[in-house]
């Protein structure tokens, strides 16, 4: 056993074993912490297949942003877990049956000899002086896949302003400045001149 | 040698794992969205394995899309699941049944 399958057995049994404490955990905060151990380690892996920034991309995107904003649900929802957790038990059998099945299918289609390693020799290691990572996915992404990466953008807008349209609302009981009506305001709205008549000095 | 299948097993497992999880936590929505999140995390490996194998590196491009969609995804659902606890106090699925489905 080489050192790099080493590294990839120890990995993956983390991994596994994350995602397996994210599908059983009680607490919904322990199930997010797992997920983010889940994401770190597949980064990892993501390592050893020469993706370096997939795999950074993975830990600043979501165990930097996305997993944050689970946990900043996950503890400002004050919700009760323990009606949540009712038939966990009844749908254990079912769910692990039909887990265990499309395992075993899917183990089947990947044994298959076509994706045997005679079929996928494993590829020559990239040479330090050739372009980087980084460098050739940039090249692909900016030239090739413009359009796609234009329509990405667009996509994270639409999500920024439903997320914000969603969740914004305006309390009946909150006081708050209306700054349109703070401008159109007039000076003959709000000041009236008044003549008096002045008064004689009492002496 | 690590070879493909390795990598592909290791996808199979957590795709099949993200099932069960679907299965077993049918009534919490939070822990639906992290086993979709899973599900797309094994699918990305996938993408990743067959990009290193093949030497090309549409797969790759492809994964960071994918990442795109999924934080889009995660964000409108969390949105979507606050506005729902502000309504009904509840996040349970068995409890939300104004459509009668």
């Amino acid at each position: 056993m080489t050192f790099e399958l080493f590294i990839f057995y120890l990995f993956a049994a983390v991994m596994v074993f994350a995602a397996a404490r994210v599908i059983t955990a009680r607490n919904p905060v322990h199930a997010a912490m797992f997920l983010v151990l889940t994401f770190f380690t597949c980064s990892a892996i993501w390592l050893l297949l020469e993706a370096e920034f997939l795999a950074i991309t993975l830990v600043l995107v979501y165990v930097g942003a996305v997993m944050v904003l689970f946990l900043f649900v996950v503890m400002m929802l004050d919700v009760n877990v323990e009606p949540l957790r009712e038939g966990f038990v009844k749908y254990l059998p079912v769910g692990i049956l039909v887990g265990v099945i499309m395992f075993i299918e899917m183990v089947f289609l990947i044994t298959q000899k076509y994706f045997k390693a005679e079929q996928f020799p494993a590829p020559e290691r990239v040479s330090a002086d050739a372009l980087s990572n980084t460098e050739s996915l940039g090249r692909l992404l900016y030239s090739e896949y413009l359009f796609q990466f234009e329509i990405a953008a667009i996509i994270l807008l639409v999500a920024i302003v439903a997320a914000i349209a969603l969740t914004m609302r305006r309390r009946a009981d909150t006081k708050y400045q209306s700054p349109s009506s703070q401008v159109e305001v007039r000076k003959q709205d709000r000041l009236r001149v008044v003549q008096m008549p002045s008064e004689k000095r009492s002496s | 040698m690590i070879s493909l299948s390795h990598y592909l097993a290791l996808g199979a497992v957590l795709f099949c794992l993200s099932v069960v999880g679907i299965f077993l936590n049918r009534k919490n929505v939070i822990i639906l969205l992290m086993c979709i999140e899973l599900m797309l995390l094994s699918v990305n490996v996938n993408f990743v394995a067959f990009s290193h194998f093949l030497g090309d590196g549409a797969g790759q491009i492809f994964v960071f899309f994918i990442l795109t969609v999924a934080a889009a995804e995660a964000a409108i659902g969390l949105a979507i699941l606050v506005v729902l606890f502000r309504n009904r106090s509840t996040i349970n699925v068995a409890d939300l049944d104004a459509l009668k489905g």
